[in-house]
């Protein structure tokens, strides 16, 4: 037993020691920090060979997570990609540097409507990683009205068979795009009607989910939800099951425009190594293979062209492609500043009155 | 019918328990990412598997981690719990609850009240903090998992082997060791377990540099959790169940125990 012991622990030594000297040296390592299965991983190799530079690449679930990591301090980060609205608040709180555009020359590949939105007005901080809307997922088996407006997930027809994203900011969302106000409401009055309508249909809804929502209804478990484009998108490319049944509609009062970007916080080490980085993910190659592979449009006007003769059913979709007018009509999501936890507030009380 | 009864309540239970783990089993064969649906036959997710350098190396952090914390703590905690047995009256109580309290605390105030302490006193968060934080809520469950077998010990042995002649720590080493490496063993099983289970205690005290399984599989709630994720689980139950074999195997003939 005691020899058994001793060798376990001098592997285990061994092992750690091999992997903290691996950690030495002068090679410049940087420290990305992305959602979870969001990048082409065969990228991270192909740029660790053209640079020569080491990426320790870790992943986090929401844009929550990523801020409190970053805001905890203890290790730092060199390339994030927060969604729009947590861009703004970094911008808010000063956690980004301002990025140097003459290191990324690719920038002249992103398509101009995705420059200087709302939560980086200036385009000073961020970089359009990917995009998309959040729409109505449902099963054209079970829904037999059209699948174009925000008051079909009040429609008592189907009560007890819509889903209802778990998600403060685009539940609240839905609703005052419902009643015609902006998803970034700070008018008092709007934000009660949008709770009342949500407690309204509180009576309707089968449940508040998060991913969950695209499994429940591909598997026929309920006739629609609330979510993102990229959950259809997922059920779309995949080759191996048939989910011709199941469609995506995005409602023409318009909807949320959601952003993925990359940015470079405050605290980074290699901010020129950082953009290097970026530029790669810009490279329209590079943008080609990343979009296949996650299966959302790019950003990137190349990569786009690319894929329009790769994959022209695709750009039909709704759900891929929207058409301009929604894209119009629809917000993005901004920092609500104060007005933050009045949303978590009143969504609170939707969920347990 | 007595018995019929039985085999069907048993049979109900192990049903219950296994269940999902057969179906987890099931889905790591499954041709298609989406849960729920069969679409054929493949071993696409365990190739996969091994060419996802993330996966891999959460792996091996997860189990470094877990070996590590298991041999630290396994060792504190008998002798902490040896320490605690002879004590008495009061500071034995106090002692006592206070391991509790570990215990029972939420992982999440453990986690942050840890993040809190280390970054105070300037530590990097890292291997060596996730490694620190491990060691400390498993050593309370070696200390529970020993105490029981120190206190079934009879006290007389000890000393007899004093009385002729054995130094006290050569009366530790023959006797006491000895009859309470059940609780010890189970102590380490615990200790490791607890480790690779552990999410919400490593996400607050690892930094850029380590992250573990349980963190990984959380970070893919965004795009769903892949079935590499299943084959690896199924790899690390067979894993488990292939070991256990071994080890009874081994007491069965009577031998040494392999831990």
């Amino acid at each position: 037993m005691k020899r058994i012991l001793v060798s376990v622990f001098t592997v285990v030594v061994l092992l750690t020691m091999a992997l903290t000297m691996s950690g030495c040296g002068n090679k410049v390592v940087l420290n990305v920090f992305n959602w979870g299965e969001y990048m082409d991983k065969s990228l991270l190799d192909q740029f660790e060979e053209q640079t020569g530079i080491t990426i320790n690449y870790k992943t986090y679930d929401t844009n929550e997570t990523m801020l409190a990591k970053l805001e905890a301090g203890g290790s730092s980060y060199d390339v994030v990609f927060p969604s729009d609205y947590a861009v703004s608040e970094m911008i808010r709180k000063d956690m980004l540097l301002p990025l140097d555009f003459e290191n990324i020359p690719n920038f002249k590949y992103v398509d101009d409507r995705f420059k200087n939105l709302e939560y980086d007005p200036e385009n000073k901080y961020s970089v359009p990683y990917f995009w998309g809307t959040i729409g109505i997922l449902y099963n054209e088996d079970m829904v037999d009205d059209p699948v174009d407006n925000w008051d079909i997930l009040w429609n008592p027809k189907y009560a007890g068979r819509i889903l209802m994203k778990k998600d403060v900011r685009d539940a609240m969302g839905a609703s005052l795009k419902r009643l015609g106000y902006s998803m970034n409401s700070t008018n008092d009055e709007e934000l009660r009607q949008a709770q009342e309508a949500l407690i309204e249909q509180r009576k309707l809804v089968a449940g508040y989910y998060g991913d969950e929502i695209k499994d429940l209804i591909a598997n026929g478990d309920a006739a629609m939800g609330l979510t993102y484009s990229g959950d259809f998108m997922e059920l779309y490319w995949d080759e191996d099951a048939d989910f011709s049944h199941i469609s995506f509609g995005v409602p023409r009062e318009g909807t949320n425009l959601w952003f993925d970007t990359v940015v470079i916080p405050k605290g980074c080490k290699y901010k020129k190594e950082a953009e290097m980085f970026i530029n790669f993910l810009l490279d329209p190659d590079v943008a080609y293979q990343n979009a296949m592979t996650i299966g959302y449009p790019s950003p990137n006007t190349v990569a786009l062209d690319r894929m329009r003769q790769e994959e022209p059913e695709a750009f039909e979709l709704e759900a891929f492609w929207p058409d301009d007018e929604i894209i119009e009509r629809s917000d993005v999501y901004v920092d609500l500043g104060e007005y933050k936890s009045i949303y978590n507030q009143l969504w609170t009380e939707v969920l347990v009155d | 019918m007595k018995k019929t009864a039985v085999r069907i309540y048993m049979g109900l239970i192990f049903l219950f328990l296994y269940a999902p783990i057969i179906v987890l089993i099931v889905f790591s064969f499954n041709k298609t990412k989406s849960r729920g649906q069969w679409a054929g036959f493949t071993l696409d997710w365990y190739a996969e598997l091994f060419k996802d350098r993330l996966i891999t190396e959460a792996l091996y952090y997860t189990v470094i981690i877990a070996i590590l914390a298991t041999l630290i703590s396994t060792i504190v905690g008998t002798i902490s719990a040896i320490g605690i047995h002879y004590m008495k009256g009061f500071s034995k109580n106090l002692l006592l609850n206070v391991n509790n309290i570990p215990v029972l605390n939420p992982d999440i105030v453990t986690g942050v009240a840890l993040m809190t302490l280390f970054l105070s006193a300037g530590l990097r968060l890292g291997f060596v903090t996730m490694l620190i934080a491990h060691v400390l809520f498993c050593i309370p469950y070696v200390i529970l998992a020993v105490l029981p077998k120190l206190r079934q010990l009879n006290k007389h042995t000890a000393e007899a082997a004093m009385d002729l002649g054995a130094t006290p720590s050569y009366a530790l080493r023959k006797v006491i060791l000895p009859e309470i490496r059940p609780g010890i063993i189970s102590g380490a099983l615990m200790a490791f377990t607890m480790s690779i289970d552990d999410f919400v205690i490593s996400f607050f005290t690892t930094g850029n540099e380590v992250s573990n399984l349980s963190i990984l599989i959380y970070s893919m709630a965004k795009r769903g959790v892949k079935p590499t994720i299943n084959a690896l689980s199924t790899l690390m139950f067979v894993t488990v169940v292939i070991l256990l074999l071994i080890i009874n195997k081994r007491s069965e003939k009577g031998e040494e125990l392999l831990l």
